[in-house]
């Protein structure tokens, strides 16, 4: 039932060989140049000249591309030209920082998004759904930092419950660790649920209008089980894409979120790194990021062939 | 003839009143992520906040801006002032338990000179040689004479780091540094944070009242001030001029402030590229008359509530090298107007302004695009990221650039880099061979007067014809909380964590 497996897990390597060329070239159309930025406020030449060779930025694009690659090939992502600290330390520490917050922003979003679709569709019209759809609205219309900065003057200024940023890991001390990601982690869910939940309730109300929710009526059913087994089960499917996509983008990194709440996450460090032109970073970055991304959809496809017994011939 | 002595621990009176008792984690609030934290590559403002803890220099400065010895006990300039001789604190150790003596100096100090990729090469160029002495003595061979030498070494030029650990590591020094400061490296998580902790076997480790100090970078500064407020640090760097009335306002909240060393400035563009063909390049009137038409004082009370020491020189009015001859000119509207027609210009001139990309910095440039306006100048501003700025000034695509400078000790380094024909931040390629002359000579006399005499001829050529006009000295400010007692503001922004407790 899985037989496009294979096949997908092969389209892997183009894929990413071109990803990585897009990014390389990207990166080069960057005005500014590495070795200006990384010389500091003395602008000296000799050192100037001396970064330009340690990193082969003197060298010819395809030379400096190749060299890159075959580093990657051999297990090498580079190394901050900033901080002088391999690419690939940077991408262990940071993806567990990335993973719990993404992971507990998701947590948040499904838990407020399919009930709250699933309630609205099926109580169409009745003061649950204009409550979810006003949720909705302001889920998707209120800017991430500034929901970040109101949580952090209510919550850590005034009331003093929640440390007002940074990020401890769960191995140090699990209470501090999830009260250092709350708030980060409900701004993110926040935004996704709503999206989330506006899915959920089209397909739900598709599915709920389908001859075969009749048909199980008609059976007589009770109606939890009309909709929770009849219903929900197909209308998951665009929806768990939509959650897949949606994780695999947390995962790339929530560069304001991260700001605010100063968690040492992906989309701090790529930010930095563009704004450094610590090239080496971005690069190793986005490729990871990448790489998570499509197998994230890999996953979703699976996810449908185990929801969706059509897909499985 | 000898020319010059510190005096043994003059100013470091080690018998501080009462056992010194350490307590507590002090939190610092750092506005940006550091670079690498090596004396040698690092290059960053806030990269120095770190190692004012970490890693001790041969000398330091105090608050009136004066050499004091800090490892080295006192120096000693030959009368050619080409050799000078350094003292070092006898009993210094390393984080690692090496001794700090003349061996580690002359190491530190040609790692310094050296080493691919240094920072310091520049800082350093005139020492041709370090000799050891004997071992507590070490000396210096310059080239020439180089009266900024000393105050070379009151920064990371004279940070000294163990020989053993230095070897080892090699240029991945940086990522587990061991120096002779007050507090020892423990850990750094990239954007999260630095911890140190207290070195037991420093050398005044009477002055040290906190056990550990944990830096966290948090860029915004609204949620930096939210950290303070909620408890979450103890100090923090960088607070906003827009925030400096709130924290006024909190009983449980302090505020320092200081005038910095550097600057922030327009540089013109005399001669670089295409862009200089234009009268504003060519004749100095017209650039004149472009100064004549800012209101500094305006400026600072729109934009800074006043907060900035507004000024027409590289240093400010506190540093002795300050020339009291040469006062902030005056906005005249009439007289800009008549140096431009004077000079023959047709009225409005249009300047392409480029300035960095963050709110202050607008705000100013905005300012003056609106008050030269009103002189016959039509200012374009061009809003550019700064990594992307500073490689259009080097390629000579403005008219005006908005930068700012961090300063250095000695005048020297806040002017010769900008003004003399080959310096690496002449963007303006200012060139005029009697001013270079007057810069080598202010380098290589030794003597505050004397040097302020000859700076004072440069001036009077700099000021009119040069190609930086001077706005205002910013005012670092720092909050802190009301637990934090002994906290003194230095000339240089660094957080001096000796001597500071916590309640």
């Amino acid at each position: 039932m899985l037989k496009f497996l294979p096949r997908r897990l092969a389209q892997l390597v183009p894929t990413l060989f071109l990803v990585s060329v897009i990014i390389f070239l990207l990166q080069q159309l960057l005005p500014g140049d590495p070795a200006t930025v990384m010389a500091g406020e003395e602008n000296d030449p000799v050192v100037i000249e001396q970064i330009r060779q340690q990193y082969h930025l003197d060298q010819p694009l395809p030379v400096q591309y190749l060299y890159w690659a075959r580093g990657v090939l051999s297990g090498d992502l580079g190394e901050s030209m900033r901080i002088k600290k391999p690419v690939a330390e940077l991408i262990v520490e940071k993806l567990p920082v990335t993973l719990q917050l993404a992971t507990m922003a998701m947590g948040f979003a499904l838990l407020i998004g399919i009930p709250a679709g699933i309630v609205s569709a099926v109580k169409k019209g009745s003061s649950w759904d204009i409550g979810a759809n006003v949720f909705a609205l302001w889920g998707l219309s209120t800017p991430n930092f500034w929901l970040g900065i109101m949580l952090i003057f209510l919550f850590s200024v005034k009331l003093g419950w929640l440390p007002a940023s940074g990020f401890v890991s769960p191995l140090e001390d699990l209470g501090q660790s999830l009260a250092s990601t709350v708030m980060p982690a409900f701004v993110l869910g926040n935004a996704i649920a709503a999206v989330l939940m506006r899915h959920m309730r089209s397909a739900m109300l598709q599915a709920m209008s389908a001859d075969y929710v009749r048909t199980a009526r008609a059976k007589g059913l009770l109606e939890t089980v009309v909709v929770m087994k009849h219903a929900l089960r197909n209308a998951l499917t665009p929806v768990i894409t939509l959650g897949a996509l949606e994780f695999g983008t947390l995962l790339s990194g929530a560069v304001l979120t991260e700001q605010v709440f100063s968690i040492p996450g992906f989309g701090k460090l790529i930010v930095d790194a563009v704004f450094n032109r610590d090239y080496q970073v971005v690069q190793g970055v986005v490729l990871v990021t990448a790489t998570v991304y499509i197998l994230l959809n890999l996953l979703a496809d699976i996810a449908y062939v185990l929801v969706n017994p059509r897909l499985r011939g | 003839m000898k020319t010059k002595t510190l005096i043994a621990g003059a100013g470091l009176a080690l018998a501080l009143s009462g056992a010194a008792q350490a307590a507590g984690t002090l939190r610092i609030g750092l506005a940006e992520d550091p670079d690498v934290l090596d004396p040698t590559m690092a290059r960053t403002y806030v990269g120095r906040i770190v190692f004012a803890s970490l890693c001790d220099k041969l000398f330091d400065i105090d608050e009136k801006l004066n050499i004091v010895p800090q490892l080295a006990l006192s120096h000693d300039t030959s009368a050619d002032g080409k050799t000078v001789t350094i003292k070092l604190r006898p009993g210094v150790k390393f984080h690692d338990g090496e001794p700090m003596d003349a061996n580690a100096a002359k190491y530190s100090l040609e790692r310094h000179m050296a080493m691919k990729g240094s920072f310091r090469r520049s800082e350093l160029s005139q020492v041709d040689k370090v000799d050891v002495v004997d071992p507590l003595t070490v000396r210096l061979s310059l080239s020439a004479p180089f009266s900024p030498l000393i105050a070379q070494l009151t920064d990371r030029a004279g940070m000294m780091v163990s020989p053993k650990a230095a070897e080892t590591l090699g240029d991945k020094f940086g990522t587990a540094p061991v120096c002779a400061g007050p507090f020892r490296f423990v850990e750094r998580v990239p954007q999260d944070r630095i911890v140190l902790e207290r070195f037991a076997d420093y050398w005044a480790k009477d002055k040290v009242h906190v056990d550990r100090i944990v830096f966290r970078p948090i860029q915004d500064s609204t949620v930096r001030l939210a950290n303070l407020r909620s408890g979450q640090l103890d100090i923090l760097e960088r607070l906003l001029a827009t925030d400096v009335a709130e924290v006024k306002k909190d009983s449980k909240l302090r505020l320092a402030t200081g005038t910095e060393m550097g600057y922030q400035g327009i540089t013109m563009n005399l001669a670089n590229g295409e862009k200089a063909n234009t009268p504003f390049s060519k004749d100095a009137r017209v650039r004149r008359a472009f100064e004549l038409s800012l209101d500094r004082d305006a400026i600072n009370q729109v934009v800074f509530n006043g907060l900035q020491a507004t000024d027409n020189q590289w240093v400010s009015a506190s540093n002795p090298y300050h020339q009291a001859k040469f006062p902030t000119p005056k906005r005249d509207v009439a007289k800009a107007k008549a140096l431009l027609k004077e000079a023959g210009v047709n009225a409005p001139l249009a300047l392409d302004f480029m300035v960095p990309n963050n709110p202050e910095s607008r705000a100013v440039a905005e300012m003056i695009q609106a008050m030269a306006g009103e002189a016959g100048f039509d200012v374009k501003i061009r809003v550019t990221e700064f990594a992307t700025s500073l490689n259009e000034a080097g390629k000579g695509n403005f008219q005006l650039y908005f930068l700012a400078w961090s300063g250095r000790t000695d005048p020297d380094g806040n002017i010769y880099s900008f003004a003399s024909c080959k310096g690496p931040l002449n963007y303006g390629r200012y060139c005029d061979p009697a001013a270079d002359e007057l810069l080598n000579k202010a380098r290589t006399t030794n003597g505050q007067a004397e040097r302020k005499a000859i700076y004072e001829q440069f001036a009077a050529k700099w000021l009119t014809e040069g190609s930086v006009i001077y706005l205002y000295h910013r005012t670092l400010l720092f909050a802190h909380s009301d637990k934090l007692e002994g906290y003194k503001t230095m000339p240089d922004g660094l957080i001096r964590t000796t001597g500071l407790k916590l309640k």
